[in-house]
């Protein structure tokens, strides 16, 4: 009799141990799937082949999510079997996760994507870049077709410390900069277009540099309450012109171009694949992006809500 | 990589400025100091008042484990979005952080404080008693003193709970130590990691040592026995003791403690 | 708080998936730290000499913050840093230091006379340990691992700043969109989830002490 409940005992501690035992294996992304099954919406339980079946990832911030739901709609009206796997971390984990198929597709932006895979890489303007990408990529990943859509970093002060200092571009902050702080991510203190960048190719050399978030809510704060005088934001974040913030110009190119586009993994390709993407990057520009995405970060709306509304106005959902 | 760690800890660079040890040194003392003694004043009232009357001990046992499921960043998070419609400034990330470490340090004075006066002797308390004391006067003047042990083993370990919980802090752009694990991530500049886990590590250390000291100074030689006991007859004392007082205040078992007292 | 619950239904199968992960994050350190822990708290308790350096760098390890953890020990180690093995390295670090003494003082709590009779009807060195002496420390284990499992639930959530999957994603989601549904989902799913671990280690510790619920009834 003792003899069981012992048992039992170590029973319930080897099952507190087993508790989800199936979250086992060390890739995050060959589990913890958030499959919505493509049958919801009404594409049928073909058999994979002929349209074809991918996995749509996505990075871990909003815009990333919602290119990501923009092309897993368009791929599921062009009769592509979907699974999702949303909001997995930065590029260190979905690469290699494209790599062994855990993701088959992920929405990338041209520039950084062509610096992850060659840090000498020299080229700034669209064209440049996706001109260089191929050959920087590995070989069993592609790009498609890209948008005219572009996130880049954006170089951003406020209001009245434009019309006081008469900013319009970066140029224009070598001689006041040093009274002035810049904030943004950690990461841009080291960055090479980042705080070094700034120095070696403006001769911009601020006060102090605070390290925020990467061109979040407390970036934009600190922006708006006057704790950093010019902050880093993305070109697409709509508090920029909810704030009338003010972009300079960045006559010297110190940020690359940054256009979105599909980076796939190329066994999977199918004619109905690149059909939906490529019809995506046809139709989608900065700003669109901008609009949709404040749709989901000010109206707090679901990305998948304003994916398949964007989707079925353009004629692609 | 450990060669990398003290070059960045003895580079004279880092020793000053807006980002230098000594600034963030400051900060992170202040962050966890002040969430010690918020925490210490609610926790040691409520504790010697729960210990002294006995009712209301479910507070004691809910609050220990309840509040130490909470995680401290979505919490953080969580009051960072409540309170920015309503302050600006520095205060909307102050607040929320010590709001955070307060619930952190709270459970674990609170748990000490009312074991250390369940465990004065009742015959201690009778004599106090027939001696004329009131009730008050026998919480202060006798109970609190015995206490003593147990009430700053409790403090130390919120102390050493705050100090390295305020580390993060720095994801809500404070300073503290804090800064240089969460920059040295973004960075990917693993030594400026690294180094802001040995300089917190370090600081608690000294922290510890600190309370060790206060608590040398003002527990009273014979609560806490320190006439020097003779070789053999204190060893299987101590351990009998031990077993009640282990059963009391397990919850405190993450003291940084190298003495065998109390 | 339809708001909350609208936000749990649209996105539960990634929740769920987050969930899965995190309570296994959380348990297997508490099982390899016990299975650690045991024969170093033994060993502590045993030699004078080793339990002065063994509980002093437990308390070190302890006040290291765990995201520094989390990062360097896959320098140590050699695994990719956005790798979960290091979360469960690190919350097994935690997890050891913290039950070392714990387990050290269960067994120094055992009476000595128990011990002496045991010794006194045979039992040698290890027989002792396995049948005198752990049973008898397993109330003050068990009230160690509570602690120790439901601090890893909230240590776990912290590895969203690498990205790692599990709760904590919703904080770090939340935060990015201005939005309390997620965060407050994420809070009540750690909740629920130390609940359940607290909740299985009561009964664990009930069932291996039969004697204690047989002393409450009489």
């Amino acid at each position: 009799m003792k003899q069981y409940r012992a048992l039992g005992g170590l029973a319930a501690l080897a099952l507190l141990t087993l508790t989800a035992c199936g979250g086992g294996s060390s890739n995050p992304l060959s589990t913890a799937s958030s499959a919505v099954p493509a049958s919801a919406s009404g594409s049928g339980s073909a058999p994979a082949g002929g349209a074809g079946s991918v996995t749509v990832g996505s990075a871990n911030f909003p815009e990333n999510v919602l290119l990501a739901e923009i092309y897993a709609g368009a791929l599921k009206a062009k009769g592509v079997q979907v699974t999702k796997k949303l909001s997995i971390g930065s590029r260190e984990t979905y690469i290699p996760g494209l790599q062994d198929g855990s993701i088959d597709v992920i929405p990338e932006y041209s520039g950084v994507l062509l610096q992850y895979f060659d840090k000498a890489a020299t080229a700034v303007s669209s064209d440049d870049v996706y001109a260089a990408l191929p050959k920087a990529l590995p070989a069993t990943l592609q790009v498609l077709e890209q948008s005219k859509a572009e996130d880049k970093d954006a170089i951003v002060v406020s209001k009245a410390t434009a019309d006081k200092y008469k900013l319009t571009s970066i140029a224009d902050l070598a001689p006041v900069a040093k009274d002035l702080v810049l904030g943004g991510p950690p990461e841009f203190k080291t960055r090479p277009d980042g705080v070094p960048g700034l120095a070696s190719k403006y001769s911009v050399t601020f006060k102090e540099f605070k390290a925020l978030d990467v061109g979040g809510p407390l970036t934009v704060n600190a922006l708006k309450n006057g704790q950093v005088q010019a902050a880093d934001l993305f070109s697409t974040d709509s508090s920029i012109v909810t704030n009338g913030f003010v972009v300079l110009a960045d006559p010297k190119s110190l940020y690359t171009a940054q256009n979105v586009l599909p980076l796939i993994n190329k066994a999977k390709l199918t004619p109905a694949i690149t059909e939906a993407l490529n019809g995506v990057s046809a139709k989608l520009d900065t700003p669109t992006l901008t609009t949709l995405l404040a749709k989901v970060a000010v109206d707090k709306k679901e990305p998948a809500d304003v994916a398949a509304e964007w989707l079925k106005t353009n004629g692609l959902g | 990589m450990i060669g990398d760690v003290v070059g960045w800890l003895t580079d004279p660079a880092h020793w000053s400025g807006v980002d230098g040890i000594p600034t963030h040194l400051f900060e992170h003392v202040w962050y966890s100091l002040l969430a010690v003694v918020v925490a210490a004043a609610i926790a040691l009232p409520l504790g010697l008042l729960i210990g002294h009357t006995g009712r209301g001990t479910f507070v004691v046992a809910g609050l220990a484990n309840g509040l130490r499921a909470l995680p401290t960043l979505g919490l953080l998070i969580l009051f960072v979005i409540l309170l920015s419609p309503h302050i600006t400034g520095t205060l909307v990330y102050l607040l929320p952080s010590e709001i955070v470490l307060v619930l952190l340090a709270v459970p674990p004075i609170l748990t000490s404080t009312y074991a250390g006066v369940q465990n004065v002797p009742p015959a201690v308390r009778d004599a106090a008693e027939g001696m004329g004391m009131t009730g008050f006067r026998v919480l202060t003047r006798v109970e609190l003193p015995c206490a003593l042990p147990l009430l700053l083993s409790g403090v130390r370990a919120a102390t050493l709970q705050c100090i390295a919980t305020a580390t993060v802090a720095a994801y809500v752009s404070l300073g503290g130590f804090g800064r240089y694990v969460v920059d040295g991530l973004a960075q990917r500049d693993f030594p400026q990691m690294a180094a802001g886990a040995v300089l917190v590590a370090g600081l608690a250390l000294v922290a510890d040592a600190l309370l060790v000291l206060l608590e040398r100074l003002t527990v009273s030689p014979g609560v806490s026995g320190r006439f020097g006991e003779p070789a053999g007859a204190g060893g299987s004392g101590r351990v009998r003791g031990m077993s009640r007082m282990v059963q009391r205040f397990l919850p405190l078992r993450t003291n940084l403690s190298r003495q065998e007292t109390s | 708080m339809s708001a909350t619950l609208d936000y749990l239904v649209r996105h539960r199968g990634e929740i769920l998936g987050w969930f899965g992960w995190h309570a296994w994050l959380s348990a297997v350190p508490v099982a390899i730290g016990l299975a650690l822990a045991l024969p170093l708290g033994w060993w502590a308790r045993r030699s004078r000499y080793a339990r002065t350096p063994l509980i002093a760098a437990a308390g070190v390890l302890y006040t290291i913050p765990s995201l520094a953890l989390f990062v360097l020990l896959p320098v140590v180690l050699g695994t990719r840093i956005l790798d979960p093995v290091n979360v469960i390295a690190a919350l097994t670090v935690y997890t050891v230091a913290l039950l070392v003494r714990v387990v050290a003082d269960g067994l120094a709590a055992v009476p000595d006379d128990v011990e002496q009779s045991a010794t006194a009807m045979g039992y040698g060195s290890l027989q002792r340990l396995l049948a005198v002496e752990l049973p008898i420390a397993v109330p003050v284990i068990v009230a160690g691992l509570r602690v120790a499992a439901v601090s890893n639930v909230s240590l776990v959530s912290v590895s969203a700043l690498l990205g790692v999957p599990q709760l904590g994603q919703l904080f770090t989601n939340g935060f990015q969109l201005f939005r309390t549904e997620p965060i407050v989902l994420g809070i009540l799913g750690c909740l629920l989830l130390a609940a359940i671990f607290d909740g299985l280690i009561v009964l664990a510790g009930r069932l291996l002490t039969p004697w204690r619920s047989a002393a409450r009834v009489t």
